[in-house]
């Protein structure tokens, strides 16, 4: 076995601060509530919707963040252009901003009066209070992963790889569909993992715009303030699992999935 | 057969200026010059990968120089293969036919036939990154040639295959050229696979074409010094040129007189190809123009070669088969005698 040597040996204790920090409440916290709980608030209404707003508002978040954000992405991985930097930077602003102020600021916009609220409400759709709301909270969070992944994923293809398709008489489009999306699917698929996990996660912003319906962290809140702990850690445990087992999924597709360049 | 007018383009460090060739039908044109020269973008215009700032390109007598990539029937090979990794070897050639919606029967014989043609039957469902440097090279020629494209665009595609692979897909192209009696550009910084594919040669340098010509041309008579470099000439040397007689030039260079049979006057280069220069180590009667005495500065043995410098005043290379330096019993510092004819001196 190779010796270790004592800068090693101090960075690993060092290191090890971190990963302790975050695995100890986490394992803690799924060990402290009893099953019978657990069990006992699977089976509470109240419960199950608010674990079903989160889940669903982030899918349909996720799927309008995959809708406008691989264009972007693939513009942004093949084409230089003045204001370039600032199109990268607006895209990375939600991950910097506290995520109330999100909240406030899509609130602002998008109450039934503000300039994107009054032309949604004219044609029946109302984001205070209601699941659009949730949704545009979620969306406005994590959509740069989607982006910021996809990008990734395109600027790995030799877009000359895309130039010999063409001579071969495939169009643009055709080639971006057969070639291109192919060969970045893992990374695409990674990063709508990612979007829809921190979707699902999101409270800051959603409390602002849609306390109602209850998103499953505004329950989780909400029960810690009304009742206490012990009311709310079951919850947190269910919602907590849920997230696990997306980024774990998320894992076992960075590994699992066949790289083409590599043996 | 393909016109390039006035053609010009510049993109980042990239820049082709004011670019005129013309490539005939059924020809095979080697574009040869250094990296950096401009070569593949000059290629990539021509397979419609940009437009160009200025100028014509003209496939057929039809103007293309706006037609996108796919609407222009060219094939196209890089020095990387660049196959789909993704697809099978019979996936990847099958991809063209497949675009154009050819019916999956004729396909499979297309491609089958096209397979055999490369000798790559054998790699049908393999992936391309288990496949050699020379495999992967064949399935992008077959990718490319299953089109029948009117011209077969080529960059580098020896570059990145070993010597013996090489060699054998240099057979191969000629094959390939011959049967598929197509128009080929073929871009490539070594003037080897230019000598022994090409039919015309363009030299390139900083984005424009410094010469065209065949391969004896541009080897007997480079354009400029950059050219007598770049196709490896060893003997350039410098010197005044001034007429000698009715058809003779004779050029000082300082230390000894050439004389040659071309024109030219003031400061010139002359060039002298090695394997024009004899060697003797006795004074012999000849027709040859130019004698020198001079003494071995230098032996480098290349195997069936053997290079020789020898300093006649200027230093003079000259090659000599194994067995004749063997049989001459050559070493440094031994006084010979070299001659060439004046026919046989480059002045430019």
């Amino acid at each position: 076995m190779r010796k270790l040597d004592y800068t090693t040996i101090f960075f690993a204790v060092m290191g090890s601060f971190l990963v302790l920090f975050i695995f100890i409440p986490i394992l803690n916290l799924m060990l402290s509530s009893n099953p019978s709980s657990i069990i006992a608030n699977l089976q509470d209404s109240e419960v199950i919707k608010s674990i079903f707003v989160s889940v669903y508002s982030a899918l349909i978040a996720t799927i309008i963040a995959l809708l406008f954000g691989v264009p972007l992405a693939y513009i942004l991985a093949r084409h230089d252009f003045a204001g370039k930097g600032l199109v990268e930077s607006i895209i990375d602003v939600p991950i910097v901003i506290p995520h109330t102020v999100s909240g406030i600021a899509l609130l602002l916009v998008f109450t039934s009066g503000g300039v994107l609220g009054l032309p949604f409400s004219k044609v029946g759709i109302i984001f205070t209070d209601a699941i659009p709301g949730v949704v545009i909270a979620m969306l406005f969070v994590s959509s740069s992963f989607v982006v910021n992944s996809a990008r990734e994923g395109f600027e790995s293809i030799d877009p000359r790889m895309e130039k010999v398709a063409r001579t071969l008489g495939s169009g643009t489009l055709r080639t971006f569909f057969v070639i291109t999306i192919p060969l970045a699917l893992r990374s695409i698929a990674v990063g709508s993992i990612m979007c829809w996990a921190r979707a699902i996660s999101e409270f800051g912003a959603i409390i602002i715009i849609a306390y109602y319906p209850l998103a499953a962290p505004t329950l989780i809140y909400q029960r810690f303030v009304n009742f206490g702990l012990s009311d709310s850690t079951p919850v947190a445990v269910i919602l907590i699992s849920l997230c696990l087992v997306l980024f774990i999924a998320v894992r076992v597709i960075i590994r699992g999935w066949r790289t083409y360049d590599k043996d | 057969m393909i016109k390039i007018k006035n053609l010009s383009n510049d993109w980042k460090s990239f820049k082709i200026n004011d670019i005129n060739l013309q490539v005939e039908a059924g020809e095979y044109f080697v574009i040869l010059g250094p990296s950096g020269s401009g070569k593949t973008m000059l290629l990539e215009l021509i397979a419609g990968m940009w437009s160009p700032d200025s100028g014509k390109i003209c496939i057929d007598d039809h103007d293309v120089t706006m037609f996108p990539p796919e609407k222009r029937g060219v094939g196209f090979v890089y020095q990387n293969y660049m196959l789909f990794p993704h697809k099978t070897v019979f996936e990847n050639i099958a991809f063209g036919l497949k675009v154009r919606k050819v019916a999956n029967d004729e396909i499979k014989t297309r491609v089958n036939e096209m397979m055999e043609l490369l000798g790559i039957s054998h790699l049908a469902d393999r992936f391309p990154r288990t496949l050699s440097g020379g495999e992967q090279q064949r399935t992008a020629l077959a990718r490319a040639l299953i089109i029948y494209p009117k011209v077969l665009l080529m960059d580098e595609p020896l570059s990145a295959l070993d010597r013996k692979t090489r060699d054998e897909l240099m057979q191969e192209l000629k094959e390939i050229h011959r049967k598929f009696d197509i128009t080929i550009i073929h871009v490539t910084h070594n003037f080897d696979e230019a000598l022994m594919l090409a039919d015309r040669i363009a030299i390139m340098k900083n984005g424009e074409i410094s010469q065209v010509g065949t391969s004896t041309e541009i080897f007997r008579h480079p354009a400029d010094k950059f050219v007598a470099d770049f196709v490896g000439v060893e003997n350039i040397i410098e010197g005044t040129a001034e007429k000698d007689g009715e058809k003779v030039t004779v050029i000082d260079t300082g230390n000894i007189s050439i004389y040659s049979t071309e024109q030219k006057k003031g400061h010139v280069h002359v060039t002298v190809r090695p394997e024009d220069i004899i060697l003797s180590t006795k004074k012999v009667e000849t027709s040859a123009r130019n004698v020198f005495k001079g003494q071995i500065k230098e032996i480098i043995d290349n195997g069936a070669l053997i290079k020789l410098t020898v300093d006649v005043g200027d230093p003079l290379v000259v090659f000599l088969t194994r067995q004749s330096f063997l049989d001459m019993e050559l070493n440094i510092g031994k006084s010979v005698w070299t001659y060439f004819k004046a026919t046989a001196v480059h002045v430019f």
